[in-house]
């Protein structure tokens, strides 16, 4: 057929199919993919859904992205998890092993073990995807750690995201247990150690902590049951319940709409940034292989969680470097740390305080605190707005204070989890490594507590000098008198804005106790609690510079500073423009100090 | 869209942010305003591939070059997977001596990821407009008519049901929801394990029993109709064999199990609480009269699960006497009834008496005189 | 730091650790039964020699005639093994008193050690050096790992990389350990070692031992760089530097603009 002919018999079957299209036209010009889309609309009408969502505006910031590592961890998780499901043997069946690593020919041991033995040594590529699943768990929980450090730091957990603070506390928590569960599969020395010190932690639980490790082990430690059900939890029940919260996490995202750094046309009414299509699609959607292809790299080139060297569990056995993962580093540091003179005798009952603190008492405590604390800043300064555009960490410096002060205290407790290898590395004494962290738990995070607030205070007054006096250029300048200028640059108004655009909230005053008439008024005592503790959040403070402190800074400032730094020389000419005098004996030092207005 | 979003930005006030709420932004005498204005977004700036058709050409080139890699690297990991064997080495700089197999196959893996990711990034960045798109926010707050068209539903929808008017519904629909779910939590922890309130098995061990005498057949001996039995010896962990008191010299170790411990149902549940160390110290070096008495010349028997929360203590010093547990540091004084001298630990390791029988191996005539390991609520 | 450091060295511990290594030690390995039969024999001149070698270098704290002294224990009875892993290693002689003898830069050449092995075995009968059959692999590996993680891994770590004790104190690396030291180690118990002796672990338990611990060093690692084989904290260590640290590289590569 010549082309003519083709295009005729084409043109004839349209004009016999003139009707038919008529419910179609949208496909006219949308090619085959246009088709597709229109098949799908029209049996489910997501267009419109769906073009919002592609139009979604992502602002761009490293530290947005430390989320998406954690969101897209769990997706390889869920990969290679799947893929060890199909060699992986969840049983305590006892067997003698047969396969090719020769050290452990002939040992008994699990099925569990076995298995996994077979995936590292036997299935060609297992050991890459085990390697895989247990990195990406590893950079899981640190990235979730860190977006929570970025959400608090900044203040994104205020209105309206209070729920998303707490599905992601629940998110963090189940990820730590889900590991937890993960690495106890193997029935490896390592791990069986660890499960057998979490039914000591089971048993410290007065009243019913008996009863929960019977259950828990159907009868005594080990049992044959413990494996298959932490099984059935760790590729079942738990990674339901993270999807699923996952899932109401990343909705709340696309209700609330992206936070935001303060910046020039950004304000707490918009969101600005690159749309889904086709920007974000293309970053996020490479930064998903991005991830996976670094998790990839190091389970290719560095060896973790080596269990046929640890070999099988065996009640009787034990390892130098007895460790968790390190997410539950701080749990295990806290056990470490307890003194045991907190357990006690009462009532004919035991009270293991040493363990149940660190153990059983202190993950739930601990969230707990970290879950109302966005109710106790709002209750703080008393503020009912939503708030879009983030702080930045400097300018809460109570808030920065607490969160550093937090992160010390588990800090601590993590470092302590490694007394032990601390001891080997750096010629220690292990003894002496715990007494010290016994003292820096308590000390260390009031002193940085206090250290990180001033820094804080201190970084706002370096952020008002460079408004008020421009940014130090370097270049030097020399009067016909043999006077030295340093020219300073003055910001222009987009940097400004940065600089500028947050407020610094005043400590609420003290109400009166007592009514105009003199009687007690309700409630007196709770508004002076409030005033109180907002005093101590706000009481040094800086606010950001106004215009009429800019211009006095121009007008006035030189002369002040030429003053305070050259009391003879006060009469010495200006020079507009941002520069800044400095005497002819400074020229060659540091220019004059710049905190003088505070 | 951008310009136009762009233009509306210095019509709202600066402090629209302000906490307290107040949207002013008061000017004052001196004509200088009370705040900043946000100045709205900032002059775009092209980037080379704007202007430049040659560093767009450019960066098409990089980014079709990241995706050649990524193709390239996933040949070469099916070549990887074919070629090389499972036990194929290599050694490399910082890795040493290393399977090849598993390198390859992560790095090449690797590559073939970054290529892809590392190509579409680099396409947004470079390729892609780059020109910030704002989008309005609005309250989370739905509108009152929203709200009030809510309750409305709902107060309508509760009417309709004459919930409130029939109260003999609603509690007992609360009764039978409120207890609906009983019968599946019974039957998952009724048969998750056993529910005892006595704790027998966290209060014995196998010392406590003895194991049958056999007779010059092999066969238990019977008396009374009972097997006759005799008190377990002690036996090397794990090879299972006796030990005589001769054989611990002077500052030996001995990793010790009891007799007949794997002809129990459960061994491993045994284990974990039968588990020994014994120890040849100097006798005069013992402090305790007891603990003097429960050893013989100065070898002394200790369980080896820690007080704490049950690993095995295992880290004898020879010099100093002290037992440390690998896994919070509990520290055991061995001279002096094993006490607990540093750590989290409260009690100390129960010791376990040992005599030498008629053939010269040593036996335990009784088991532990407290539970072994961890602390619990009925221990008392 | 430095008041840890300070603590762990003050002098009373040492004086303690000393006085107690000086009272055992002393007592301990007169106690063995002779293992092997070559251990008191040796060639006259030998012993001369070695008594020469040890009144230059070792008679300062073991005395005059190695019946102990103000700064070490009694050697009379403890055997060539002992000398020979002590002064092989380069644990003695002493440069300064600590609260462990470490590995060190061995101080005499292999026929001094020998003849100091061979004085100090003339003084009483003591475990001798052990063959080379029994130190240079060949044994079970697999029942010498199960060996090894019931009675040694608890101190020296699951692949014998090395594990801490108290108060400073540290059981060491066994990865660069020659087959020959690690069996005069578990033979005669130096410092905070116990002893394992022939009935507790048979010499061929030892070689199984020893030819597990060599497969571990020659081995390769099946997985890629082995962090050191110390269990979970470099691998904590690593995702939360490495793994972590390229991930936020590229982020922050992400979020600028492009030239």
């Amino acid at each position: 057929m010549t082309a003519v002919g083709q295009e005729r018999a084409h043109s004839t079957a349209d004009a016999l199919r003139a009707d038919d299209k008529k419910d179609a036209p949208a496909n006219k010009d949308g090619g085959p993919v246009g088709a597709v889309a229109s098949w799908v609309d029209e049996r489910t009408g997501s267009a419109k859904g769906i073009s919002y969502l592609m139009k979604k505006v992502f602002p761009d910031h490293w530290s947005f992205m430390l989320g998406e590592i954690a969101m897209y961890s769990l997706i390889i998780l869920l990969i290679s998890g799947t893929f060890l499901t199909f060699w992986f043997v969840p049983s305590m069946g006892e067997t003698t092993y047969t396969g090719s690593y020769v050290p452990l020919k002939g040992v008994q041991m699990s099925e569990a073990f076995a298995s996994t033995v077979h995936i590292s040594m036997d299935v060609k590529g297992g050991l890459l995807i085990r390697q895989i699943h247990h990195w990406s768990a590893l950079i899981f929980v640190v990235s979730i750690a860190l977006h929570m450090f970025r959400v608090f730091f900044t203040g994104a957990f205020r209105k309206p995201r209070e729920i998303n603070w707490i599905i992601g506390l629940l998110l963090a928590m189940l990820a730590m247990v889900e590991g937890f569960i993960g690495y106890s599969l193997p029935d490896d020395l390592l791990s069986g150690t660890g499960i057998r010190a979490m039914q000591g932690f089971i048993l410290s639980i007065p009243v019913i902590g008996t009863y929960v490790s019977y259950l828990l082990f159907g009868g005594g430690f080990p049992g044959q049951d413990i494996i298959p059900r932490f099984f059935t939890i760790h590729v079942l029940l738990l990674p339901a319940a993270l999807i699923g919260l996952f899932t109401a996490h990343i909705i709340l995202v696309m209700v609330h709409k992206h936070t935001q750094y303060p910046g020039p046309g950004r304000t707490n009414k918009n969101v600005v940034g690159f749309p889904m299509m086709p920007v974000y699609a293309a970053k996020a959607g490479g930064f998903f292989f991005v991830v996976f292809g670094v998790t990839a790299l190091i389970a290719g080139l560095v060896s973790i969680n080596p269990i046929w060297m640890y070999g099988p569990y065996e009640p009787t056995m034990i390892t130098a470097g007895s460790q968790p993962d390190w997410y539950m580093g701080f749990a295990d540091g806290a056990l470490r740390l307890l003194p045991g003179f907190l357990e006690f005798n009462l009532f004919h009952r035991t009270w293991s305080f040493n363990i149940m603190i660190g153990a059983i008492l202190m993950i739930p405590i601990l969230w707990t605190v970290m879950g109302v604390y966005p109710f106790i800043e709002k209750w703080v300064t008393g503020d009912n707005e939503e708030h879009h555009l983030l702080d930045r960490p400097r300018n809460r410096p109570t808030r920065t204070g607490l969160g550093m002060a937090a992160i010390t205290f588990y800090g601590i407790l993590f470092a302590a989890c490694g007394n032990d290898i601390i001891a080997i590395k750096f010629d220690l004494s292990i003894d002496d490594i715990t007494e010290t962290f016994r003292v820096a738990l308590i000390v260390a995070p009031i002193v940085v507590f206090w250290v990180v607030k001033r820094l804080c205070l201190s970084l706002q007054r370096a952020d008002r000098d460079l408004l008020l006096h421009g940014r130090e250029t370097g270049r030097l300048m020399r009067t016909g008198k043999g006077r030295f200028f340093e020219v300073h640059q003055e910001l222009d108004a987009y940097q400004r804005w940065r600089l500028v655009d947050f407020v610094s909230p005043e400590p609420m005053g003290l109400p009166p106790a007592t009514d105009e008439h003199g009687v007690r008024r309700k409630g007196a005592r709770k508004e002076r609690l409030r005033a109180r503790v907002s005093h101590y959040f706000f009481k040094d403070r800086i606010e950001p510079v106004t215009p009429l402190e800019l211009a006095a800074a121009h007008h006035d400032g030189h002369a002040t500073e030429a003053i305070e730094s050259h009391p003879d020389e006060a009469e010495s000419g200006h020079i507009h423009g941002g520069a800044e005098e400095i005497g002819a004996s400074h020229a060659y030092g540091h220019p004059a100090p710049h905190d003088k207005q505070d | 869209m951008t310009d136009d979003t762009d233009a509306s930005i210095p019509k709202e006030p600066a402090v629209s942010q302000d906490e307290s709420g107040s949207a002013v932004a008061t000017r004052d005498e001196q004509h200088a305003p009370a705040h900043f204005e946000n100045p709205g977004l900032p002059p775009h700036v092209h980037r080379l591939g704007d202007t430049d058709p040659a560093a767009a050409k450019r960066s098409e080139r990089q980014v079709a070059a990241l995706f050649t890699i990524s193709m390239v690297a996933t040949v070469l990991f099916v070549i990887a997977y074919a070629m090389i064997g499972k036990d194929a080495d290599v050694i490399l700089p910082i890795l040493g001596k290393v399977h090849a197999l598993n390198v390859a196959l992560g790095v090449t893996l690797a590559l073939s990821l970054l290529g892809i990711g590392l190509g579409a990034i680099h396409w947004a960045k470079t390729l892609m407009p780059d020109e910030e798109v704002v989008e309005e926010r609005h309250p989370m707050r739905s509108s009152d008519e929203a709200r009030a068209g809510f309750v409305a539903v709902m107060s309508g929808g509760a009417e309709g049901s004459q919930i409130n008017r029939r109260p003999l519904i609603k509690y007992t629909l609360g009764g039978a929801l409120g207890i609906f779910a009983v019968p599946l939590g019974l039957q998952l922890i009724g048969g998750l394990g056993p529910i005892r309130g006595d704790v027998h098995d966290l209060k014995t061990t196998l010392w406590d029993t003895g194991v049958p005498v056999l007779n010059a057949d092999g066969k238990p001996e019977m008396r009374d109709g009972k097997v006759v039995t005799r008190p377990r010896r002690l036996m090397r962990d794990p090879d299972g064999t006796a030990i005589r008191l001769s054989d611990v010299t002077l500052g030996s170790v001995f990793h010790v199990l009891p007799e007949g411990i794997n002809d129990t149902p459960e061994p491993s549940n045994e284990k974990v609480k039968a588990a020994v160390i014994l120890i040849a110290m100097q006798e005069n070096l013992i402090k305790s009269a007891r603990e003097r008495d429960w050893g013989l010349n100065g070898v002394v028997a200790f369980s080896k699960i820690c007080t704490h929360v049950g690993c095995s203590v295992g880290l004898y010093e020879q010099t100093t006497h002290h037992l440390l547990c690998p896994c919070h540091q509990s520290t055991f004084d061995v001279a002096d009834d094993c006490k607990v001298i540093f750590g989290p630990a409260k009690r100390p390791l129960p010791q376990l008496q040992i005599e030498v029988d008629d053939d010269g191996y040593l036996y335990a005539p009784h088991g532990f005189e407290q539970p072994v390991g961890p602390s619990f609520w009925e221990r008392g | 730091m430095s008041s840890l450091v300070a603590r762990r060295r003050h002098p009373a511990a040492i004086a303690v650790v000393l006085l107690l290594g000086l009272i055992l030690t002393g007592g301990l390995y007169a106690a063995f039964a002779p293992k092997n039969a070559d251990a008191a024999s040796g060639d006259t001149q030998a012993v001369a020699a070695g008594h020469n070698l040890f009144l230059a270098n070792c008679a300062t704290c073991h005395g005059l005639e190695a019946a102990g002294g103000d700064g070490g224990p009694s050697l009379v009875g403890v055997g060539a093994a002992a000398v020979d892993f002590q002064v092989g290693t380069g644990r003695m002689p002493l440069a300064n008193p600590a609260v462990q003898a470490r590995q060190g830069k061995v101080q005499f050449s292999s026929e001094e050690i020998s003849q100091l092995a061979a004085y100090v075995a003339s003084l009483g009968v003591g475990p001798g050096i052990p063959p080379s059959s029994l130190t240079s692999g060949g044994g079970d590996i697999a029942k010498g790992g199960e060996l090894f993680r019931v009675n040694c891994a608890m101190c020296h770590n699951f692949a014998g990389s090395g594990g801490a004790l108290t108060r400073g104190k540290f059981a060491p690396s066994l990865m660069d350990v020659s087959g020959r030291h690690m069996y005069e180690a578990m033979l005669t118990g130096p410092q905070s070692m116990p002893v394992f002796n022939n009935s507790n672990l048979s010499p061929q338990d030892k070689k199984d031992i020893i030819s597990f611990l060599q497969n571990v060093k020659t081995e390769p690692s099946p997985g890629g760089w082995s962090l050191g084989n110390l269990g979970p904290v470099p691998e904590g260590l690593f995702a939360w530097t490495f793994g972590i640290g390229v991930l936020i590289l590229i982020a922050i590569w992400l979020g600028k603009k492009a030239a």
